[in-house]
């Protein structure tokens, strides 16, 4: 990486992750708190996520309406969203106007209010988000197959969470999970763009500095146990096309396999960002009329997670015809190592992903703290280097070590009324 | 290290390179050498326009198959060429346009533009690949009918714009789709496809002229006599009389989905900015503007529940759109009308005019922040004759809006007792 990242722990414990970029007027920055679904046990599912929704509602310094314009008024771009792993708050603003969003996260960190009203208004605003999914075919697909996928583990439910728990979550609930978790020591500030180090760490410093230290919070960690053969169910809805999803187990983002598979990944299904037409999967499956649609994909976790392979299947095949042209794909990856000109392209696109994305400041920010959430910094910065030193055998070990049908989950949507 | 370039200054005519090619294809570029990459935009006046009614989708169909196979490359090929170094290149079409985008890193930008030559001339449509499309197309529009925004929205814009273009899906019908032969993808390649009215923009780590010059030998003889011009302007979209129901049932679904407006103004109107920021207020800024505030903050009623202003080339339109459940979707039609109506009666504060030209003056750079951002902004200045200095006025322009032209320009085009209310859903 050509720049410089300065990193710095304050003395209440939150890491302050820095990086200039003087290429625009606009400074982005990313909260990072170390929360998300897999914190949260059975009866308070999706309590992660309402909770990032809360922190829109105000504080007495910023109360709602004011909150909601500050960040617009100055022309800044704001969201919040809630991982597996993580929930995240950014803003990128012009660079002159950057002051308020410091001012804002660090005062919404420990002043959120979490008025009941504004929980029970928020309540069937996430029950509506939940339904507009709940229309989507490929949500249900996925929510099943990871329920499937994960009897033990928390990565079983939905960021969204079940519509029970989010039916019997409390204002009190909501705020005894901001109060534990919304603490400095368990969170992590990137900003990228347009400033000097030096005056930026006195500021973040002066603001986020006051905020009291408390216990740090543990994870929730209730291990997978080893599934003991292929699991395979289908579930029923409207319209008329099969889609397909098959789920392997992954492991976690610093697994020194993460990165043969996902050169694996790349060889297979395609690299993210990029048109995956002459990806393998896309060669045996689309071109050949078994699927109108294939897509691999992973993400990077704390905890072994899964690889998906979604499908929409082509009409005249039945499933089986499908999942068995797939596994003839797959298996060739087991059988042969990949040749060499195969990894040096993967590597040239993950390349050019890389210098796509920060030709945006807003995505070197993120970048950043992204991955101090499932790894840390060095894995976005060395990532390109380790991607290199992947060997063909490397890949076709994993191939055979984690692409197995005995430990696999395969889900199929199917029409009401029509056959498979 | 040499001193990376700093790009504080909005786009003007002091770096934007504009220039016409040989065949009269306009080049605009901007360099930025900051990443060692190119981005490349533009469009061409071959849409959905052009299209018959019992052919629609036509445009759409070609525009998808042009990196299909070409004289010189197979789909493969082609394919095989991009994605082994990490580039992009990809077609789409609306009404009034084919458009394109691509990207790549600097060394490999002479292959994208080839690539683009060749699919934009000489697009083969191999019999089997259009078989194929033509099936990936037709899922498609199976799972648009499953889609309940889609299916709200594509009845919204059939009754608001009925007689007119406008009213047509431009990815067709199941059947309009199915009866298109190869022969008509030839035809409308020929006639419609040419260097007339045709737009380029190229931001990123190369100089302009060096860019011009590479798209002269590529692209610079290509000529078509016969390139047939899009039609002059449609007739306008006839006024709404009455508040027109329509609602489409799809009993499977959890949620309903609703799109209510009706006509706004074209890009080009002198009233457009004034409609931009009335908008901007109504559903926009901060959580979704008022709408968002009423249907959303206070009544707990969607996720979702925004206005939008859709402005082009042709007379646009201006709608809001929510997700709600069934049983709260006249509430929700009802706080969406109250809201129309104190828009119309009260206008905008003088508050919220202020703070919604600052959002606006203050997010131009954010939205320039990437190569293909400022190839987009590129693009805009030329299709409606923004002017190369346009970006450099774009405060001033927003600042001599005022409440009384929000106010004027609310009451010409929105009525809240005449608006096309579409929902879908159980």
């Amino acid at each position: 990486m050509e720049e410089k990242i300065t990193q710095v722990k304050l003395k209440n414990g939150m890491k302050v992750l820095l990086k200039e970029a003087h290429t625009a007027p606009i400074i982005s920055s990313w909260l990072w708190y170390r929360v998300g679904s897999r914190d949260e046990p059975t009866g308070k599912t999706g309590i992660s996520h309402w909770t990032e929704h809360m922190l829109f509602k105000g504080t007495k310094k910023f109360p709602a309406k004011v909150l909601d314009k500050a960040i617009s008024r100055d022309g800044g771009r704001w969201n919040a969203a809630t991982s597996r792993d993580a929930t995240h708050y950014y803003e990128t603003m012009p660079a002159d106007k950057f002051d308020l969003a410091l001012q804002l996260e660090a005062d919404r960190m420990k002043n959120s209010a979490f008025d009941a009203r504004d929980v029970a208004s928020e309540r069937t605003v996430i029950i509506s988000e939940r339904e507009g999914s709940e229309n989507e075919p490929l949500f249900q697909l996925t929510e099943a197959v990871q329920q499937t996928a994960f009897r033990v583990h928390p990565y079983r439910h939905e960021v969204i969470g079940d519509k029970a728990d989010l039916l019997a979550i409390t204002r009190d609930d909501l705020y005894e999970h901001y109060r534990r978790y919304y603490v400095p020591n368990n969170a992590v500030l990137s900003v990228a763009g347009d400033f000097d180090s030096k005056p930026m760490l006195n500021r973040i410093r002066e603001l986020f500095g006051p905020i009291p230290k408390g216990p740090t919070p543990p994870r929730l960690t209730r291990p997978e146990p080893e599934q003991k053969g292929e699991a395979r169910f289908t579930i029923e809805g409207g319209g008329e096309t099969v889609f397909i999803q098959a789920a392997y187990r992954y492991p976690s983002a610093t697994h020194p396999d993460f990165f043969p598979l996902q050169i694996f990944d790349s060889i297979l299904g395609g690299t993210s960002g990029l048109s995956i037409k002459t990806s393998r999967l896309y060669r045996a499956l689309v071109d050949k009329n078994y699927a109108i649609e294939v897509s691999g994909w992973a993400e990077p976790t704390i905890d072994p997670y899964l690889y998906r392979i979604t499908l929409i299947k082509h009409p005249r095949r039945a499933v089986e015809e499908v999942v068995a042209a797939m596994d003839a794909e797959i298996k060739k990856l087991q059988d042969a190592p990949p040749p060499e000109d195969e990894l040096k392209r993967a590597v040239k696109q993950a390349r050019a992903v890389f210098v796509y994305g920060n030709e945006n400041i807003t995505s070197q920010a993120f970048w950043m703290g992204y991955a101090e959430m499932f790894a840390s910094c060095a894995w976005y910065t060395t990532y390109l280097d380790n991607l290199a030193k992947v060997t063909p055998q490397d890949v076709q070990r994993v191939a055979r070590q984690y692409f197995q049908p005995s430990s696999r989950v395969i889900g199929v949507y199917q029409p009401k009324g029509r056959e498979a | 290290m040499a001193k990376r370039q700093r790009l504080h200054s909005l786009p003007g005519p002091e770096d934007i390179f504009r220039a016409a090619l040989s065949n009269g294809v306009v080049l605009l570029a901007r360099a930025n050498f900051n990443s060692p990459s190119v981005s490349v935009s533009g469009y061409l006046p071959a849409g959905s326009i052009f299209e018959s009614d019992d052919k629609l989708g036509l445009a759409d169909f070609v525009s998808s198959c042009l990196m299909r196979g070409t004289r010189t490359r197979s789909f493969d090929s082609i394919y095989n060429e991009l994605e082994s170094v990490g580039a992009s290149l990809g077609f789409d079409s609306n009404v009034h346009n084919v458009n394109f985008g691509g990207r790549s890193l600097v060394e490999d930008f002479p292959l994208l533009l080839t690539l683009l030559s060749d699919a934009l001339r000489t697009p083969t449509f191999p019999k089997k690949e259009m078989e194929t499309l033509r099936t990936h197309m037709l899922t498609s529009l199976s799972l648009r009918e499953q889609n309940t925004s889609d299916m709200a929205a594509l009845a919204f814009d059939r009754i608001l714009f009925e007689g007119h273009p406008y009213s047509r899906p431009t990815d067709g019908y199941i059947e309009t789709v199915r009866s298109i032969t190869r022969k008509d993808m030839f035809e409308f390649h020929s006639r419609y496809f040419g260097p007339k009215g045709m737009v380029v923009a190229v931001v990123g780590a190369v100089e302009p002229q060096k860019a011009a010059e590479m798209l002269e030998k590529v692209i610079g003889g290509w000529r078509v006599p016969g390139q047939v011009p899009p039609p002059a302007a449609a007739p306008s979209p006839k006024p709404i009389r009455k508040t027109v129901r329509h609602h489409h049932s799809m009993p499977d679904k959890f949620q309903s989905d609703l799109v209510m407006g009706t006509l706004g103004p074209s890009r080009k109107d002198p009233e457009y900015f004034a409609a931009s920021l009335g908008n901007s207020i109504l559903g926009q800024f901060g959580m979704m503007g008022r709408i968002g505030d009423a249907v959303r903050e206070k009544s707990g009623l969607a996720y979702y529940a925004s206005s939008s202003l859709n402005s082009g080339a042709g007379p646009g339109s201006w709608e809001v759109s929510a997700g709600v459940n069934p049983a709260n979707l006249e509430r929700a039609i009802e706080l969406i009308q109250k809201e129309l109506r104190r828009f119309v009666k009260n206008g905008v504060t003088a508050e919220e005019l202020a703070e919604n030209q600052t959002n606006y003056i203050g997010r131009l750079p954010l939205s320039l922040e990437s190569n293909s951002g400022v190839a987009g902004a590129l693009l805009n200045i030329e299709r409606f004759d923004l002017g190369l200095d346009y970006y450099q006025r774009y405060e001033a322009i927003v600042r001599e809006v005022t409440r009384a032209d929000i106010l004027e320009t609310a009451r010409k085009y929105i009525d809240p007792e005449r608006l096309v209310i579409s929902t879908a859903g159980p």
